[in-house]
């Protein structure tokens, strides 16, 4: 499986990512921010967590006005797979790839934590390797991941199974303790928690290594 | 706009005294020009120059097989073996993080971290010791939320993963906060980069952010005491931005490995002044700069502005001509400034043109090292009298003093406001002694921790000295590491009072003697000295941040404590209760002497534990609080009760030195308490761990009410 992480100049999880993904089996390579273009036969692409253009304006605004974000649109129109975590999730959500968006966590403070997750569906290739009602402890860091949707849109990603992950204990404020949703064709991920902070013993949590694992398994053509 | 006239009122405002203008004009032969008092300002305060305590550094253990540069560079280079090297230092943000807590704070982190990444090593690992003024004081509220959120805003941005840290709470921090920010990155051992310049007619070159009015006069106004007027020194204070200096340091990562730098140097404190005074001595050399090509933010900086200014995120190079092109290239594609803004020249001189007019002139070298250096006058401090009526408490109650009182409950408030696993290689987040990180790509591991206790440092400044070094080495011990090295921040008063100097010169000569025995030579530091307000002093907080290796993962101590376990008593105890935390938080009595440190203990106990790793299930060092909060935390981090058979208070609440508490099982306990005896090291079988109570010699109380109390303490206090 080939893979693709984007880096904006301010990325500080693209190695993290591209990290993950290597050991989940896929060839990664790293694609600058002012690329136009994706690497020819990419099949997902990653948008790491960070702070893509120091988050000035709001977070993932600018980002998702940057060359290789129109780039990132043409791929997942054409039905390949995006997967954001964290900033990246904000710049999925701003270049209206996902629905709603990710406003400041409601209690004001940035939060670093470790915490539970439920697998809301394995209906994707994402949550493939899990079981569906799973608990699993995947570590958070954001300022402003309180997911926000009008009612209709939290009934309608409710309602066509499409919330991937929901928060045990609600840390941001999130409506409907949702933490990551999928797109109407379940091929664009968006999701607050960090999944290749939990992917390796050594790192002392694997519960993220399944996002990657079942990812590229999904992929892979059989 | 015409230069002011130099005045006996303008030197003094400068920070210069009478003496010190002799000595200028001594070294010039000639009335300073304004540009030039500002330069002489800059390079001879105290922050800049050490002109109070280099006598007292220059005593200072910092060498070892495993050093590979000590003091004098941006910050200390130690070997962590496969060429291989650890970079880190520890620098305060005091004043500035007063007067405006976030940017304050920011801008610290932000300085440690180009003095890191200057050296060519990628920062992996930051730290903050921070020490605010009592819970009560109308300041510390606003102090602690803003100073939290800038280390947070920085750091996080940035992306370097906070594993550790200190928060602690004394009313004589009322009018005084320390932030002490501290960083550690990793370069290849035979790519560090220095900033000594070499060659003549080379191009100096300007890097990373515009220059600003910020913060001119910053390290003057660090060197001074506060009063009450204070809040207009806020223009002072410089702003940071961290998105800048990420791309600053992946510029500069790049730039590297190019073989464009000859030399380069951060600009921190006095900014262009100290960066190019500093490439010049080191490599022997002058500089001319020619201001107007220097990238400006605001429309007609003076240069004694731009030679003053502290606007964050910049760096100054000596280039290689050849390569001009290629480094242009690499600031484009960060989108950085780039420009050529003077040469190094043959002759001694600090030449500063703008627009053809010379505005400073000076000899170089004498600039740079014909700083003042005193040796002020200093007493010992008084030997302390021994602790009268030592209390007796219900261990319980005892127990609740500390974990519901601020400086003793959990931090998590805290520590989660910071991106603590960033990079991905975090193993041991902060909350129980020291945070591990993988070097990436190895089996090794890197520990780190920052410590010291103020209360003992001001009642016996050498052995509160010496317990400042051994607790770091008992926390990177606790997991498993060998204590590498140390970086000293030293905070103090205002050194011309003969007192404060006295417990400056006692914390260096206890610090000297501790990181002997323990063989962690000081390689990087900072000072800071005028920590007063109104006269009065904080407490003497030389905080020492520590860095050890673990050869192996497989040699990690990072496990929790389970039910059933056992829990030993590395090292003796005798229940020392002078200057302990009960006292300060439960009476509010700060008596007594401090506790004793025997070094050859420490090391003992500590190569003993070291030896014995794989009997250990879980260590916790034994240091403020004693065995009752190091007991309870272990419990607590685990989630299971402990029982200890003991109820008195000394033994519960002491806090001698050179001890650790541990858990493991029944049979591997039984094999520690033999090899112990067999070593020769003090150890006892205290308690277990199990069950749901919290029980000290009968006494009890439900573990989760206890740790609702520890967990809710802080943000009761501050967030309520």
């Amino acid at each position: 499986m080939k893979a693709a992480v984007i880096v904006f100049p301010g990325s500080n999880c693209d190695r993290d990512m591209a990290v993950a993904l290597e050991n989940a089996g896929a060839e990664v390579t790293m694609v600058w921010h002012k690329d136009a273009e994706l690497p020819a036969g990419v099949d997902v692409v990653g948008v790491p967590g960070g702070f893509s253009y120091g988050d000035y304006l709001r977070c993932g605004a600018i980002a998702a006005n940057s060359p290789v974000t129109n780039a990132l649109k043409a791929h997942a129109a054409r039905g390949g797979y995006v997967f954001g975590v964290c900033n990246g999730f904000q710049v999925l959500t701003e270049a209206r790839l996902l629905p709603g968006a990710l406003l400041r966590n409601a209690h004001l403070k940035y939060i670093c934590r470790t915490v539970p997750l439920t697998v809301a569906t394995t209906d994707s290739a994402y949550t493939s390797a899990y079981e569906k009602g799973a608990t699993i402890n995947i570590p958070i860091a954001h300022h402003d991941g309180n997911f926000t949707a009008d009612a209709e849109t939290v009934a309608m990603l409710e309602g066509e199974d499409r919330v991937a992950f929901r928060y045990g204990a609600n840390p941001n404020g999130s409506t409907g303790d949702i933490a990551g949703i999928l797109s109407a064709n379940r091929r664009v991920l968006g999701m607050m928690p960090h999944p290749e902070r939990a992917a390796e013993a050594s790192q002392g949590n694997t519960d993220g290594k399944g996002f990657f694992a079942g990812l590229v398994s999904a992929i892979i053509p059989a | 706009m015409e230069d002011p006239k130099i005045t006996p009122e303008l030197i003094a405002a400068h920070g210069l005294s009478p003496d010190e203008y002799q000595r200028i004009l001594e070294i010039i032969g000639r009335d300073p020009s304004f540009t030039e008092l500002g330069i002489f300002s800059a390079m001879w305060n105290e922050h800049c120059s050490y002109k109070s305590s280099k006598k007292w550094l220059r005593t200072l253990p910092t060498e070892g097989p495993q050093v590979i540069c000590g003091p004098g560079e941006n910050a200390g280079v130690v070997d962590i073996g496969d060429n291989q090297a650890v970079i880190f230092k520890m620098e305060s943000h005091n004043h500035p993080s007063y007067i405006e807590p976030y940017q304050g704070a920011a801008t610290g982190v932000g300085g440690i971290l180009r003095d890191v990444f200057t050296m060519g090593a990628r920062p992996i690992a930051a730290m903050n010791a921070l020490s605010f003024g009592e819970k009560s004081h109308r300041k510390t509220r606003q102090l602690v939320h803003g100073v939290v959120e800038g280390v947070g805003g920085y750091g996080n941005c940035f992306g370097v993963p906070t594993v550790g840290g200190e928060v602690r709470f004394d009313k004589a921090y009322n009018g005084n906060c320390l932030v002490n920010a501290f960083a550690a990155g990793l370069a290849d051992a035979d790519k560090i980069f220095y900033s000594a310049a070499s060659g003549v007619g080379l191009p100096v070159v300007y890097l990373g952010a515009k220059t600003g009015r910020d913060g001119v006069g910053g390290a003057t106004m660090a060197s001074a005491e506060f009063d009450d007027t204070i809040e207009e020194k806020r223009p002072t204070v410089q702003v940071g931005d961290p998105f800048t200096e990420k791309r600053l340091m992946e510029a500069c990562m790049e730039l590297m490995q190019t073989g464009a730098v000859v030399s380069i140097q951060d600009m921190g404190a006095a900014g262009l002044t100290c960066s190019a005074v500093e490439m010049g001595d080191k490599g022997k050399l002058g500089i001319r700069l020619d201001l107007e090509k220097v990238p400006c933010r605001e429309q007609a900086m003076t240069a004694y502005e731009m030679m003053l200014s502290e606007s964050q995120e910049r760096m100054l190079m000596v280039l290689n001509p050849e390569l001009e092109a290629v480094a242009k290239a690499v600031f484009d594609k960060w989108d950085l400034d780039f420009a050529i803004v003077g040469e190094t020249i043959a002759e001694d001189r600090f030449l500063i043109v703008l627009n053809g007019e010379v505005k400073a002139d000076l000899p170089l070298s004498d600039l740079a090292s014909s700083a003042p250096e005193y040796d002020r006058p200093w007493i010992e401090t008084p030997v302390a009298f021994p602790l009268k009526n030592a209390p007796e408490v219900d261990p319980i109650d005892g127990l609740k003093a500390l974990i519901g009182s601020v400086n003793h409950c959990s931090k998590a408030w805290v520590y989660e406001q910071y991106d603590t696993q960033v990079m991905a290689d975090t193993v041991r987040t902060p909350g129980l002694g020291a945070g591990v990180i993988r070097v990436h790509g190895t089996d090794k591991l890197l520990a780190f921790t920052s410590d010291v206790t103020p209360r003992y440092v001001k009642a016996n400044p050498v052995e509160g000295g010496k317990q400042a070094v051994a607790e770091a080495y008992r926390n990177l011990t606790a997991v498993g590491a060998r204590g590498l090295a140390t970086t000293d921040n030293m905070n103090f008063g205002n050194p011309e009072k003969p007192e404060i100097m006295g417990q400056f010169v006692g914390a260096i000569k206890g610090i000297g003697a501790a990181v002997i025995a323990l063989d962690m030579p000081i390689v990087s530091g900072n000072v800071s000295l005028y920590n007063e307000t109104d006269g009065q002093g904080i407490l003497p907080t030389p905080t020492i941040g520590a860095v050890g290796l673990i050869a192996h993962a497989d040699d990690l101590i990072a496990g929790v404590a389970q039910d059933g376990d056992h829990l030993v008593i590395l090292g003796e105890t005798r229940g020392h209760l002078g200057q302990s935390a009960l006292l300060a938080e439960l009476e509010g009595r700060a008596e007594g002497d401090a506790p004793k440190v025997d070094l050859e203990a420490e090391r003992k106990h500590g190569d003993f534990l070291l030896a014995n790793r794989k009997l250990v299930r879980a260590a916790n060092d034994l240091s403020d609080g004693g065995l009752a909060l190091a007991a309870f935390e272990m419990a607590e981090s685990a989630g299971v009760g402990v029982t200890i058979a003991s109820d008195e208070t000394a033994f519960l609440f002491g806090e001698d030195q050179a001890r650790y508490v541990i858990a493991t099982s029944p049979e591997n306990a039984q094999s520690l308490l033999k090899a112990a005896n067999e070593a020769g090291v003090p150890a006892e079988l205290a308690g277990k761990f199990g069950g749901t109570l919290v029980d000290f010699g009968g006494k009890s109380a439900p573990l989760d009410a206890l740790s609702d109390l520890f967990r809710n303490t802080f943000k009761t206090a501050f967030d309520a």
